[in-house]
C-alpha cells in the first residue's frame, strides 16, 4: 500500500506502526479490514464506565502519598501555550517557568516538557539551553526538559495531507522532540479509518529525523468531537495500531477536553495492548486539569489500571498550563503546613 | 516508596461516642434487659465496643405491649401526613449523622467506610425519605381505598447491612401505620441503638419503635410472640423456614427475605471492563456478604480465559484491611462463626476439584479475615457452585448459548437475584425474561433504589421490599384483616 504524502511514495508497511497492524489485521491495511478489527472489540457501556472513574476518584491521598504525587504530576506536565497570541517572549517566560517552577524551593521538580506551536520550536528550544533533552540527556545532566510542538494543522486537522506532513516536518526541522498531531476526525466519522490510519502512519514517518531518531508522536483524538466511547476506543486501537506513541483525548480548543473516564478507557486501551504485544504505549490527558485534587485521581487510575510503571514521562503525561500553579500551591502547604496564596507562585 | 502504598487515610473515630453499655429501647426509653448483657466487637480487631442488654421472654412482652400501646392510643390515630412528617424529621437526622453513623458501621460490622459512608448510610436516608412520600398517599399501594395498617410488626435484621435492613423494615412498616418491634442481628447491634437516639431526637411518640437486642432466643420470643401481627424476616434460608413453621396458622402475616446464589451471566458480546467491574462489585462488595450476591459467575466458554485473566489483574489491586482506611475495598469477616463457614466450604471446593486463586494480600493478626478468592474449574454438582457462601468466594463455571445460560442460572432452590453483561439489547431482554429471579440487573449489579421492589423466587423467600409492593407488606385491604 503506498500513500502519496507530495514528498515521494512511502511505503505504509516499513514503519513500525502499520507492521504491528499487519500482524494483528492478518491482512492489508483497509477500511474493510480496519473496521473487523475495530468494531469487534468489546463495546464500552458508559455507565459502568463512568461509575469506575467516579470510583477511582474516591480514593485518598493523603500525607507522604500526596507530597510524592504533587512532586510527580509536576514531572508529567507538559506545560503548555497554545494561543495565537504567543510570542518568543510568552515561550521564553513559559520555559522558565518549566525549569523552575517554585522559585522558592530549588527540590521542587522540572515538568517535562513545553508545548508550542510549531514556528515556536526554536525559541523554545534557545531558551533551555543546555537543559533542553537532547543536550541534557548527553551531557549527562538528567532528563532536561523536551520540546513538543503541536502539528498537522491543530486543531481542527482540516487540511490536507501534504499541508499536515509541511507542519511536521518544518516543527521536526526546527528540533522539536515531540509531535502532537490531531486525527481527521470527519474521516474517522464518516468510517474511512484507513484514511486516518495511513495520515498517523504518514506522520511518524515524517517524525523521523535525519541522525536516525524519531521525534515521539502523540496523536490526539479529539475525544469531544468522537462522542461516544465506543468511538474513543476504536479510535484509540486505531492510532495505536498505526504507530502512536502516545495517545492525546484532546486539543484543549473544544467544550469537552479530558474527563476522567475517558482516560480511564484509553489506558484500558494502552493496559489491553501491552498484554498483547508487551509493547507501551503512553497517555496523555489534555485540556481541563486544574487542580491537584484532579489530577491526583489521575494519578490514582493511571496506577491501578495500566500500573505504576506508566506513571513516568515517557508513558503519561499532562497537557496543562494552570494546574502547575495549582500543584505549587498545594506543595507549599504540605510542607508550610498552611496555605499561601495566588501571589506566591509565579505567573508564566 | 510505590505510589500504590497509599498512605494510611483512616475515618476518625472520634465522631462516635459510644457508651460503655446500651440497654434496650422500649417505649422510648432504654432500659436494663433480663437476660445477660453480652459483649460487642469490631470483627476486625477483635477489640470490645461495648456491652449490650439481651431481651428475654419477659422484655420482649413488654416491648410488644409497648408497640399495641402507641399503635392503639397514638400511631394508628395519626393523619398520613403526619407520621409522614416523622419519616421526613427521621430521614433528615440520619443526612445529619450519617458520618457517625458510617464509622459505627463499619466499627461493628467491619464493611469498609467507603461503603457505609457511600452506599449503606445514603441509601438508610433515601429509604425513609421515599416512604415518608408514601405516608399519606396509602389509597394509591394498590390495595384500593384506606387501607389499614396490620398492627404490631415484628422484624428481624441480619448482620450484613445493619442499618439498611432497618431502614428497609421500620420506613415502610411506619408509613403504612404500624408500630414497630425489631431485633437487630447479634454481632452488630450498634447502629440500631444509635438509630434509637435519632428516634429520641426525632421525638417520635414512646413506643412506636421498639429495639430489642439479643441472639436467636430474643428472635424466637418475637416470631412466637401472640401480640404480633406481622413478621418480616431478612436472614438464613433454615431460620426463615424455622419461623415459617412457627406461624403458620396464627394469622400472623409474614415476608422473608433469604439466601441466594446468584449467577451472574457474561456473554462473549460484553462490555468487558465494565463487566470485570460488575463481577467484583458483585460478589466482593461487603466481602460477599450480601444476600444477592453474585456468587456463581456463568461465563460464555469462549472467553473464560480471558474473563479470568482480566479478573485475576483487577482483584490484584483490590486493598483489605482496616475497614476505618478511606482506600479499603475489602474489609472483615463479620463473625468467627462465618468465617468457619467460609472456610469450610472453600476447603470442600478444593476437594471437589475446583481451583481457587487469591492475589497476593497479607491478612491483619487479628479480626477475622478472608482473602478474595475464585474458584475455576467448578462443576455444577459442586458444593461451593450450590451452597451460599456469604464470602468474598465467586465459582467460576461455563455455558455455551443462552438458553444453557439459563438452565444452569436457574438450577438452584434459590432465586434472589441474577445479572446478564451483553451488548445486544435484545438478548438481555429474552436471557431476562427466561431467569426465574426476583431482581435481574443488566450491565450492572448489587444496584438498589427504594422505588424498586426486591425479593426472592423459592428458597430466597417471599413478599418484596422497596417500592410500592414493599410498603403493600404492610397493609390490609380496607374491611379486610386487622
Amino acid at each position: 500500500m503506498t500513500i502519496d504524502t507530495g514528498a515521494g511514495p512511502r511505503s505504509a508497511a516499513t514503519t513500525r506502526g502499520a507492521a504491528r497492524a499487519l500482524d494483528l489485521l492478518d491482512g492489508p491495511v483497509t477500511d474493510t479490514t480496519l473496521r473487523r478489527y475495530l468494531e469487534g472489540i468489546p463495546g464500552v457501556d458508559a455507565v459502568g464506565l463512568d461509575q469506575r472513574a467516579a470510583g477511582l476518584g474516591t480514593r485518598s491521598i493523603k500525607t507522604t502519598s500526596k507530597a510524592m504525587a504533587l512532586d510527580r504530576i509536576i514531572e508529567l506536565i507538559d506545560l503548555t501555550t497554545l494561543e495565537g497570541a504567543d510570542t518568543p517572549g510568552k515561550v521564553r517566560s513559559l520555559v522558565a517557568k518549566g525549569i523552575t517552577p517554585d522559585p522558592s524551593d530549588p527540590t521542587c521538580p522540572r515538568v517535562a516538557a513545553v508545548c508550542v506551536y510549531g514556528d515556536l520550536v526554536p525559541v523554545a528550544i534557545d531558551a533551555l539551553g543546555a537543559l533542553h533533552a537532547p543536550r541534557s540527556r548527553e551531557a549527562g545532566t538528567g532528563p532536561g526538559i523536551s520540546v513538543a510542538a503541536v502539528a498537522t494543522a491543530f486543531p481542527s486537522g482540516r487540511a490536507s495531507l501534504r499541508v499536515k506532513l509541511a507542519d511536521v516536518e518544518d516543527a521536526v526541522a526546527g528540533g522539536a522532540d515531540e509531535i502532537d498531531m490531531v486525527i481527521d476526525r470527519g474521516a474517522f466519522l464518516a468510517g474511512r479509518y484507513s484514511q486516518v490510519f495511513e495520515e498517523i502512519v504518514a506522520v511518524k514517518e515524517a517524525c523521523r529525523r535525519p541522525d536516525g531518531e524519531d521525534a515521539h508522536l502523540k496523536v490526539i483524538l479529539e475525544v469531544g468531537e468522537l462522542v461516544t466511547y465506543d468511538n474513543v476506543r476504536r479510535a484509540s486501537w486505531l492510532a495505536v495500531l498505526a504507530g502512536a506513541d502516545f495517545i492525546k483525548t484532546s486539543t484543549g480548543k473544544v467544550t469537552s477536553n479530558a474527563t476522567l473516564p475517558v482516560t480511564l478507557l484509553m489506558l484500558e486501551v494502552v493496559r489491553d495492548w501491552h498484554r498483547l504485544t508487551g509493547e507501551k504505549v503512553g497517555v496523555k490527558p489534555a485540556g481541563g486539569i486544574r487542580t491537584s485534587k484532579d489530577a491526583i485521581k489521575y494519578l490514582v487510575t493511571v496506577a491501578e489500571t495500566a500500573g505504576e510503571d506508566w506513571l513516568q514521562p515517557h508513558l503519561f503525561r499532562f497537557g496543562a498550563s494552570s494546574l502547575l500553579n495549582d500543584v505549587l500551591l498545594q506543595r507549599q502547604k504540605t510542607k508550610s503546613g498552611h496555605y499561601s496564596g495566588a501571589d506566591y507562585v509565579t505567573i508564566d | 516508596m510505590s505510589f500504590l502504598d497509599y498512605a494510611p487515610a483512616p475515618e476518625s473515630r472520634a465522631i462516635v461516642r459510644l457508651r460503655p453499655s446500651y440497654g434496650l429501647f422500649l417505649d422510648g426509653e432504654f432500659v436494663d434487659g433480663h437476660g445477660t448483657p453480652f459483649p460487642t466487637i469490631s470483627p476486625a480487631t477483635e477489640e470490645h465496643l461495648a456491652e449490650v442488654a439481651t431481651a428475654d421472654e419477659h422484655d420482649v412482652d413488654l416491648a410488644v405491649a409497648a408497640a399495641r400501646r402507641a399503635y392503639d392510643e397514638v400511631w394508628s390515630k395519626l393523619s398520613g401526613s403526619d407520621r409522614g412528617k416523622y419519616l421526613f424529621r427521621i430521614a433528615r437526622l440520619v443526612q445529619e449523622r450519617a458520618r457517625e453513623l458510617a464509622v459505627a458501621e463499619s466499627l461493628n460490622n467491619g464493611k469498609p467506610i467507603k461503603e457505609s459512608r457511600d452506599l449503606d448510610i445514603p441509601l438508610v436516608a433515601a429509604w425513609f425519605f421515599y416512604y415518608a412520600g408514601w405516608a399519606d398517599k396509602l389509597d394509591y399501594a394498590g390495595l384500593g381505598a384506606n387501607p389499614k395498617a396490620l398492627g404490631v410488626a415484628g422484624q428481624i435484621i441480619p448482620w450484613n447491612f445493619p442499618l439498611l435492613m432497618l431502614a428497609w423494615k421500620i420506613a415502610p412498616a411506619l408509613a403504612a401505620g404500624n408500630t414497630v418491634v425489631l431485633k437487630p442481628a447479634e454481632t452488630t447491634p450498634l447502629t440500631a441503638l444509635l438509630f434509637a437516639e435519632i428516634l429520641q431526637q426525632a421525638d417520635l411518640p414512646p413506643g412506636v419503635v421498639n429495639i430489642v437486642t439479643g441472639a436467636g432466643a430474643t428472635g424466637q420470643a418475637l416470631v412466637r410472640h401472640p401480640g404480633v401481627d406481622k413478621i418480616a424476616f431478612t436472614g438464613s434460608t433454615a431460620v426463615g423456614r424455622e419461623i415459617a413453621r412457627a406461624t403458620a396458622g396464627t394469622g400472623k402475616k409474614l415476608t422473608l427475605e433469604l439466601g441466594g446464589k446468584a449467577a451472574n451471566i457474561v456473554f462473549d458480546d460484553a462490555p468487558i471492563d465494565q463487566a470485570i467491574e460488575g463481577v467484583v462489585n458483585g460478589i466482593f462488595f461487603n466481602q460477599g456478604h450480601v444476600c444477592c450476591a453474585g456468587s456463581r459467575l456463568l461465563v460464555q466458554e469462549n472467553v473464560h480465559d480471558d474473563v479470568v485473566e482480566r479478573l485475576k489483574h483487577r482483584l490484584s489491586t483490590l486493598r483489605l484491611g482496616d475497614p476505618l482506611d478511606k482506600n479499603t475495598d475489602i474489609g472483615a469477616i463479620n463473625s468467627q462463626e462465618q468465617l468457619d463457614r467460609i472456610r469450610e466450604l472453600t476447603a470442600a471446593g478444593e476437594q471437589e476439584g475446583a481451583t481457587p486463586w487469591s492475589p497476593p494480600c497479607e491478612l491483619p493478626a487479628n479480626g477475622f479475615w478472608y482473602a478474595p478468592t475464585i474458584f475455576t474449574g467448578v462443576q455444577a454438582s459442586s458444593r461451593i457452585a450450590r451452597e451460599e457462601i456469604f464470602g468474598p468466594v465467586l465459582s467460576i463455571l461455563t455455558f455455551r448459548t443462552p438458553q444453557e445460560a439459563i438452565a444452569k442460572a436457574n438450577n438452584t432452590p434459590y432465586g434472589l437475584s441474577a445479572g446478564i453483561w451483553s451488548d445486544k439489547g435484545s438478548r438481555i431482554l429474552a436471557v431476562a425474561d427466561g431467569l426465574k429471579a426476583g431482581v435481574v440487573w443488566s450491565n450492572t449489579f448489587n444496584r438498589f433504589d427504594p422505588a424498586s421492589p426486591f425479593g426472592g423466587y423459592k428458597e430466597s423467600g417471599y413478599g418484596r421490599e422497596g417500592g410500592k409492593q414493599g410498603l403493600s407488606a404492610y397493609l390490609a385491604p380496607s374491611g379486610g384483616a386487622q
